[in-house]
């Protein structure tokens, strides 16, 4: 693998800042109704909850931050554009824009805040700081989230790092926001790996890549030499595992993030695919073909594997419950595919999809209470979830074509793949996209890409 | 597979180069083409049949009749030896069509070694719905993908 197929992770020193009284604008002590009842319940919890924020989007003022100089002013540009498009492609903000603020925000560097004119225009909440370069290509940015209304300081923190890093302060910084004004993780400061695709369908090139959620950052991980498909992550993000067909020979493998390395994983004599890790990462559940279907094994990555599974039947897509108890996964071993769950052990084979239709790549949620699906009628596709026990079914988005749900680290948004149909003979019309959705099923949402994209899975948040 | 496309271009230029040697002019089809040579790929897909067709969510052949004729050209032909690559229309998700497909390709293999072929000649592949021979979005061209094609290896 080529060497800039590698990722740099570099280190992020975060630390905390104190929190300064009011400066400007003592009548906002008459506090109306605000965010927060008192500041000692803003530290702890916000009273803002997400089902609210859906309805009634929290109006968020974010300026620019101020930099020292000509480039670190740049970047705070910057960083404040990327935290405004992460909140409103959330649906749960409402960042204002910058043209209606008031006086000069230029100089709102952090600590001297008039909250008289972030009242005036509505906002609820306002970002500030400041952005110093501190030599070579160390930098240190500065970050103060207010509740307006009271004029009280929520949270300030410093990020001292390199320049280049300054994209993923920016999501840090989105996700410390999200965090303590809905009193839930944030899912910004993640990428998505996925297979980009092009050519024409009968002679596809598809390559592994890997993406910011926000679809900046692109890189494309293998050269398409070889078919490449369905990629997980590990649950430290540091490795994938991904199917491929090199050497004419579809097997799972593992792709290591840092050095590109690539390796296969187990040996066996029928193809492998569908992999997803285990909670625990110490291993990784999928499928081999045989004669008669598809047999699920949890392989070890340190050699070893059990097969779980023995239908007769396909059974393909396993993926294990957060806690690892459980493994849900796709069999046609009832006539059509349904879901079933297992233990992890694969005893107590249950099936729990009822509705209309096949139901196949049952992925569940990082919180553990809901299973996401891709549900198949005879004219339509569509992406679901439902609870563990198969109740509670609900269709998030239908198309003529859909797949293979995966969910951000807080299980609020799910990532699938949509196509749409080719309109003649020579396959022209068909494209493939990534598109994201609420649990809710509102705020679907096009992931831009620079190719055809499909098969996404979400990483984890880093810890 | 990169090898097999190669492999027809290369046929084909060479085709073209022994014609243009005959005559300066673009010839007709049939009149370069002598046939293909007999146990070859082409002749394979000329005169026997090189896939077999499903029905949706189906691994049964719709026919056998191809998969005895080739059956007969393999016993004819015993040095030759088949991949049989299994595939999927795009009405199905991307792994469950894998394994469709890999259990098509297992289905016409178990057929070929019943009529005696030696299982050790045959070797299978599935590329689910990722190599369509019908690129269009419609019944026609679904039908056409949801085979199982031998190629000689």
């Amino acid at each position: 693998m080529t060497k800039d197929a590698a990722i740099p992770m570099t280190r992020i020193f975060e630390t905390k800042i104190g929190r300064r009284g009011l400066v400007a604008g003592s009548a906002s002590l008459i506090a109306a109704p605000t965010l927060w009842a008192s500041p000692a319940l803003a530290q702890a919890t916000a009273v803002i909850d997400v089902d609210r924020a859906r309805t009634d989007p929290i109006p968020i003022a974010i300026p620019a931050l101020a930099g020292s100089s000509g480039e670190a002013d740049r970047i705070g540009r910057d960083i404040a554009a990327v935290i405004t498009n992460n909140l409103a492609r959330s649906g749960l903000f409402r960042p204002i824009d910058p043209a209606a603020y008031i006086g000069k925000t230029g100089g709102t560097t952090g600590d001297l805040v008039n909250f008289q004119n972030w009242k005036a225009i509505n906002a609820q909440a306002l970002v500030t700081g400041k952005v110093d370069s501190q030599g070579g290509d160390k930098v240190r940015v500065e970050f103060r989230l207010w509740d307006v209304l009271p004029g009280q300081q929520i949270q300030g923190t410093a990020y001292t790092t390199t320049l280049s890093n300054w994209r993923r302060i920016a999501h840090i910084i989105s996700d410390v926001i999200y965090e303590r004004l809905l009193g839930e993780k944030g899912y910004f400061d993640t990428r998505i790996v996925y297979i980009a695709g092009s050519g024409p369908r009968d002679r596809r090139v598809k390559r592994l890549a890997i993406m910011d959620q926000d679809g900046e950052n692109n890189r494309f991980l293998t050269d398409g030499g070889f078919l490449a498909l369905t990629p997980r992550f590990h649950p430290t993000r540091d490795q994938i595992a991904f199917m491929s067909y090199v050497n004419d020979r579809p097997r799972v493998y593992t792709f290591d993030l840092a050095s590109g390395k690539q390796a296969m994983l187990g040996n066996f004599p029928g193809i492998t695919l569908s992999p997803r890790f285990a909670p625990d990462g110490n291993s990784v559940i999928m499928a081999q073909t045989t004669s008669s279907g598809a047999d699920i094994y949890l392989v070890s990555l340190g050699g070893g594997a059990r097969r779980l599974t023995d239908s007769g039947a396909i059974d393909v897509s396993p993926c294990f419950s957060p806690d690892g108890s459980q493994i849900v996964f796709n069999s046609d071993r009832g006539g059509d595919q349904q879901l079933y769950v297992m233990g992890s052990d694969g005893s107590g084979v249950k099936r729990i999809s009822f509705g209309r239709g096949r139901y196949a790549t049952p992925v569940w949620s990082p919180r553990g209470d809901l299973i996401a699906f891709t549900r198949q009628t005879p004219d339509a596709f569509a992406i679901g979830v439902m609870r563990p026990d198969g109740s509670g079914e609900r269709i998030l988005s239908e198309s003529f074509f859909c797949e293979g749900p995966t969910f951000a680290p807080n299980g609020r948004v799910i990532m699938f793949t949509r196509e749409t149909a080719a309109r003649d003979a020579r396959g022209n019309g068909f494209s493939s996209r990534l598109v994201s959705i609420d649990i809710t099923g509102f705020n679907e949402r096009v992931i831009a890409t620079p190719t055809d994209a499909s098969d996404p899975a979400w990483s984890p948040l880093l810890q | 597979m990169n090898t097999k496309i190669l492999g027809a271009f290369a046929a084909v230029a060479l085709l073209a180069a022994c014609s243009s040697q005959e005559t300066p002019k673009p010839v007709p089809q049939d009149a370069m083409n002598k046939g293909p040579v007999p146990g070859s790929q082409e002749d394979l897909v000329a005169n026997v049949g090189d896939r077999v067709f499903f029905d949706f969510d189906k691994a049964v052949p719709k026919s056998t009749a191809v998969l005895d004729k080739q059956a007969a050209w393999l016993a004819q032909w015993k040095m030759n030896n088949v991949q049989i690559a299994g595939n999927a229309d795009e009405r199905g998700t991307s792994e469950y069509n894998i394994a469709l497909g890999a259990k098509r390709a297992a289905a016409s293999r178990d057929y070929l070694v019943a009529k005696g072929v030696a299982a050790a000649r045959i070797s299978t592949i599935s590329y689910g719905k990722d190599r369509p021979v019908a690129l269009g979005s419609n019944e026609e061209a679904w039908a056409k993908n949801r085979n199982a094609i031998t190629s000689v290896r």
